[in-house]
């Protein structure tokens, strides 16, 4: 369980800047969902913090130690762990090795595969079969699972929904609960508003590159961060 | 007749094994290494300077030479392809064509012209054979070539799916941005995949030195033996490369028999049939390029 701590950042695809000066605090144990539109800067701020996304400026830290410049690896070694966009599973593999690839950081903790695949039931069965032949559903339990098994103390998840059937976001999202509710420091980028509201104790909305709102997610209604999600209301900056 | 065929599958042993590195190499890596055959070449120049200069056995020279291997295939990716790949898929090519002419010439700079052969070092092996039924004798060394390298192909394969460093080396082969997100360090899977090729590239110089001659600038011949293995037997399956080697093999064992020119020529033959044979199936050169990339 961990403190992430973002200053300043500043993130460019070549020469399209896609955060701008942002800085972001999640305390231990906290779920934020971080909602914004498409080209907002959501998954390139998830990237860097996980180190597949070189900074132009600012830091990144872990506990209070700076992680700005160590690489992919090394971070989910100090327990940072991503959930691709698009759930990136290895497609040759099958499940139960993408799942023990996430062993390679060689963090030690209470994941196993089988305790994913009890995580998710609807694993068990495809074991042995090819990611690549797998439901979009079974896929992003998979990603999710292979991210569990380096034992993170923050996760990242990017669009955990995009993609899936409603009935598979349903299973998803039941199978995190007890998760969510573990103490793991969770930082969820989701496109269904209402169900990022309910999953998560704070929203930070995005737009263009900058936080434009933020605040737990009881104080806030859906209507305000619809607005802050379009632009269409600017009044409230974070202090 | 099945003489012929016995010798040629055995001598397809010696084809697998030195392709097995190339392939190998090309399917984790996607990395043409040019520099494959002279690699081989100094591998059985390193063993021949053991045992002329310090009566070391081929054998035992392995232990020495194989680690030592190794390290310049770490130090080869690291220094060397890490940086081509960078600047796109057809720099590595270069850069080991580049790499080929380089060893080359410096073995010929200090080892001479002269042919040489590790023959003398390694006592009756050179010669002895073991007599099957219907009087047909095969050497001792062709079969021991042929059993390396099963045991090469084999032990690649089952390193690849059973421990955890084959799988990371999988891994990153399909997608390093990913690997290293799943906390792979994708730089040393690489640089160890590139020193386990070297080590099977070690391997075949012996099995080169060890069953006849070589010279300088014999690693071009022994690069162009190893990739038509490859190619017919399918980059990227380890057991293909098995067999693309014995096809090869038997297809010169067979042409040679009509005539000592048709040995070379049946082999290219054979080859560039199974390239034609496979463009055409994947529907086109075009296809076929996109496929293999």
């Amino acid at each position: 369980m961990s403190t992430l701590s973002l200053q300043g950042l500043n993130l460019h695809h070549g020469q399209l800047q896609a955060v701008r000066d942002l800085s972001l605090s999640v305390a231990d144990g906290e779920v934020v969902a971080l909602v914004g539109a498409n080209g907002a800067g959501k998954t390139t701020l998830l990237r860097a913090i996980a180190g597949a996304h070189r900074p132009s400026s600012g830091t990144v830290a872990l506990d209070g130690v700076d992680v700005t410049h160590l690489p992919a690896h090394r971070r989910v070694n100090m327990g940072i762990a991503l959930v691709p966009e698009g759930r990136r599973l290895f497609a040759e593999m099958t499940v139960e090795e993408n799942l023990l690839l996430g062993r390679m950081s060689g963090r030690s903790g209470p994941w196993t595969v089988e305790r994913v695949l009890e995580t998710f039931p609807n694993l068990a069965a495809r074991r042995r079969a090819r990611a690549g032949t797998l439901s979009g559903g079974e896929q992003q339990a998979t990603a999710i699972g292979r991210a569990l098994m380096s034992n993170p103390a923050v996760l990242l998840f990017d669009e955990l929904s995009l993609g899936l059937s409603p009935v598979a976001v349903e299973r998803l999202y039941e199978s995190l609960k007890s998760l969510m509710q573990s103490g793991t420091t969770i930082l969820l980028v989701e496109q269904d508003l209402g169900r990022a509201m309910q999953a998560a104790g704070r929203v930070v909305c995005m737009l263009e590159g900058r936080i434009v709102l933020e605040g737990p997610t009881g104080t806030l209604s859906r209507q305000e961060v619809t607005d802050a999600y379009f632009g269409l209301a600017r009044h409230r900056v974070p202090a | 007749m099945i003489n012929t065929i016995i010798q040629g599958v055995l001598l397809g042993g010696y084809y697998a094994l030195i392709a097995a590195g190339l392939s190998f190499m090309f399917s984790v890596m996607r990395i043409i290494n040019l520099a494959h055959g002279s690699l081989a070449v100094l591998a059985a120049y390193l063993l021949l300077f053991l045992a002329q200069n310090y009566h070391i056995s081929p054998f035992v020279g392995l232990l020495i030479v194989l680690p030592l291997m190794a390290a310049i295939g770490f130090l080869l990716q690291r220094l060397v392809l890490d940086r081509a790949l960078r600047a796109g898929p057809l720099v590595p090519i270069l850069a080991t064509f580049g790499l080929s002419i380089v060893i080359d010439n410096v073995l010929f700079e200090v080892f001479g012209a002269n042919t040489r052969s590790l023959g003398n070092f390694i006592g009756s092996l050179s010669y002895s054979s073991i007599a099957l039924p219907g009087k047909i004798y095969v050497g001792v060394l062709a079969v021991g070539t042929f059993a390396l390298a099963v045991v090469v192909l084999g032990g690649l394969q089952l390193f690849l799916s059973l421990t955890p460093y084959g799988r990371a080396i999988r891994a990153t082969a399909e997608d390093p941005d990913t690997a290293g997100l799943v906390g792979i360090n994708a730089r040393l899977a690489t640089a160890v995949a590139s020193a386990i090729a070297l080590f099977t590239v070690g391997l075949a110089g012996a099995a080169l030195g060890m069953r006849g001659t070589f010279d300088a600038y014999a690693g071009g011949s022994q690069l162009l033996f190893a990739f038509e293995s490859a190619v017919i037997g399918g980059t990227g399956s380890v057991w293909g490369t098995l067999i693309g080697g014995i096809v090869l093999a038997l297809a010169q064992s067979i042409g040679a028999t009509i005539s000592p020119l048709w040995f070379l020529l049946a082999g290219h033959g054979v080859f560039l049939a199974v390239l034609f044979v496979r463009i055409a199936l994947a529907g086109g050169l075009r296809n076929f390029i996109r496929g293999a990339a």
